[in-house]
């Protein structure tokens, strides 16, 4: 069996190779991988190639020649996957993907809205457990608790028909007319617009409470009260 | 008859794992059935020493894998119950040694030789946690009563639903009546709320398990140990039957008792 270790982990995709590059420095990462192509050129012949450089780094002129080596291999460079805004608009610039099918983090979920306008909400009908993330650019209603450690990032309002134990940011793109409220709001941290509050008034017998930006333009939640 | 894969996983390290693994396997066995452990944790292997085989490991796990032997020649058998078996990680390699797909193979492989398979994963939620679960029937998560654990195990049961891993049963281990009724700790009942899983067992705070741990010899075996009691409950729970929560209050005060007997709550 080959005992040696390559910086990178290869991975079959359903339209092409994803190929995995661990964290080193670019300029000694690249022979190895070219090199590595080269010696199973019948494999790589003809791939399509996705490339996951993590939070590397790439200026225009490494994918440039990154992407110029591998053709003459008989590979094309279809995608660069990166944590890196930087590498991220460098590969946009040279005309590659930077998502694949399947996004990640996986946890994130992001929703698209297409012309709904502005009183599109996302209903969930479930608790969100800690390392959910929900991304959502109009109101949020969860059915179920947002437990410690889940995070909601709405552009508009956020209702939550359950506890709220988690972070909900609501008005994300600074709608400070956004409010959050939920039948027990208790939150390890609430945002409106770009107001941050970490320890809203707790309860000790749980009611329904609306959370809002006041006068002064303070975050501050009130009991709800039929009217 | 096939036998049914439990993994025992919990997200945080130290909440104990291994311990329950070995105190399950040994309640299970000592009813008769054939029970092999599997420690999952290659690299950091520990369930050898709570077994208190760690002396007869010739074979491990990435042996098994790798084709260097028989999976029967790495099962080792336990001290004291002959159906009992442990297939012991390796403490020289580390968790990139397996996949997931090994480690459904190995399980369909031990499906006919033995009742159950326990899985015991490693903490975190990364490649050793994938390929502890990939194979399971049945996940146990385990807990203590502490906010960072809470945390831990709320996210694995989201990882686990993700995976479609079927729902969680949950284990509460540690718990302490005394500081629950101080209000020093979190509830069973707290924890419960949070997560709503399924409890399958609450074990309370004990020292004969530390003691156990040490000696190599797991503490399902005592007929007095409260501890012992819970895992031997969570045995049963686990093969269908109905077994009644243990009330862990007559730990308590004398003056409680009085209380409770008087009616006052």
């Amino acid at each position: 069996m080959d005992e040696r270790t390559f910086p990178f982990q290869i991975k079959g995709l359903r339209d092409g190779l994803l190929i995995t590059v661990e964290d080193g420095k670019w300029p000694a990462l690249e022979p190895a991988l070219l090199e590595q192509i080269h010696a199973q050129q019948a494999f790589f012949q003809g791939a399509r190639i996705v490339l996951d450089v993590g939070s590397q780094i790439l200026r225009v002129n490494d994918l440039v020649a990154l992407r110029d080596r591998l053709s003459e291999q008989g590979v094309s460079l279809w995608a660069v996957l990166s944590e890196s805004p930087t590498t991220e608009k460098t590969a946009q610039l040279l005309g590659l993907a930077t998502r694949i099918s399947k996004p990640r983090p996986e946890e994130t979920r992001q929703f698209a809205v297409d012309d709904l306008g502005d009183e599109t909400a996302l209903f969930l009908s479930k608790t969100l457990r800690s390392g959910t993330r929900i991304e959502f650019p109009g109101h949020v209603v969860v059915f179920g608790d947002v437990n410690p450690g889940a995070e909601i990032v709405a552009e508009g309002n956020v209702l939550v028909w359950g506890r709220v134990r988690g972070m909900i940011h609501a008005g994300a793109k600074g709608n400070t007319a956004a409010f959050i409220c939920a039948l027990d709001l208790s939150p390890t941290q609430l945002r409106i617009a770009s107001e941050v509050s970490a320890n809203l008034n707790p309860q000790s017998d749980p009611r329904p409470e609306i959370a809002s930006l006041n006068e002064d333009g303070k975050l501050q939640s009130i009991p709800w009260q039929l009217s | 008859m096939s036998a049914k894969i439990v993994t025992v996983t919990s997200g945080k390290g130290g909440v104990g794992k291994t311990t329950a693994v070995a105190n399950i396997a040994v309640a299970l066995a000592s009813k008769g059935a054939r029970v092999c452990c599997i420690d999952g944790d290659i690299g950091l292997r520990n369930l050898d020493v709570v077994m208190g085989l760690e002396n007869r490991i010739v074979y491990d796990l990435v042996d098994v894998i790798e084709g260097r032997c028989r999976l029967r020649q790495a099962m080792i058998r336990d001290k004291r119950l002959p159906e009992l078996y442990l297939i012991p990680a390796a403490q020289t390699r580390d968790k990139s040694a397996v996949s997931p797909s090994d480690m459904v193979r190995l399980a369909d492989e031990l499906r006919n030789e033995v009742d159950w398979v326990l899985i015991d994963s490693p903490a975190g939620i990364e490649r050793g946690f994938r390929y502890a679960i990939a194979a399971a029937d049945q996940v146990l998560v385990i807990t203590n009563p502490e906010v960072s654990a809470v945390r831990d195990a709320d996210r694995v049961i989201g990882l686990l639903e993700a995976e479609e891993k079927g729902p969680a049963a949950l284990i509460i281990n540690r718990l302490n009546p005394s500081m629950v009724k101080n209000h020093d700790m979190l509830s069973a009942e707290d924890v419960i709320d949070l997560l709503a899983v399924r409890l399958i067992g609450i074990v309370p705070e004990d020292e004969t398990v530390i003691v156990g741990t040490n000696r190599g010899a797991p503490i399902a075996l005592e007929v007095k140990s409260q501890a012992g009691q819970a895992f031997r409950n969570i045995a049963q729970r686990l093969q269908g039957q109905d077994v009644p929560f243990m009330d862990l209050d007559s730990q308590g005060s004398l003056w409680a008792r009085f209380q409770r007997i008087a009616g006052r709550k």
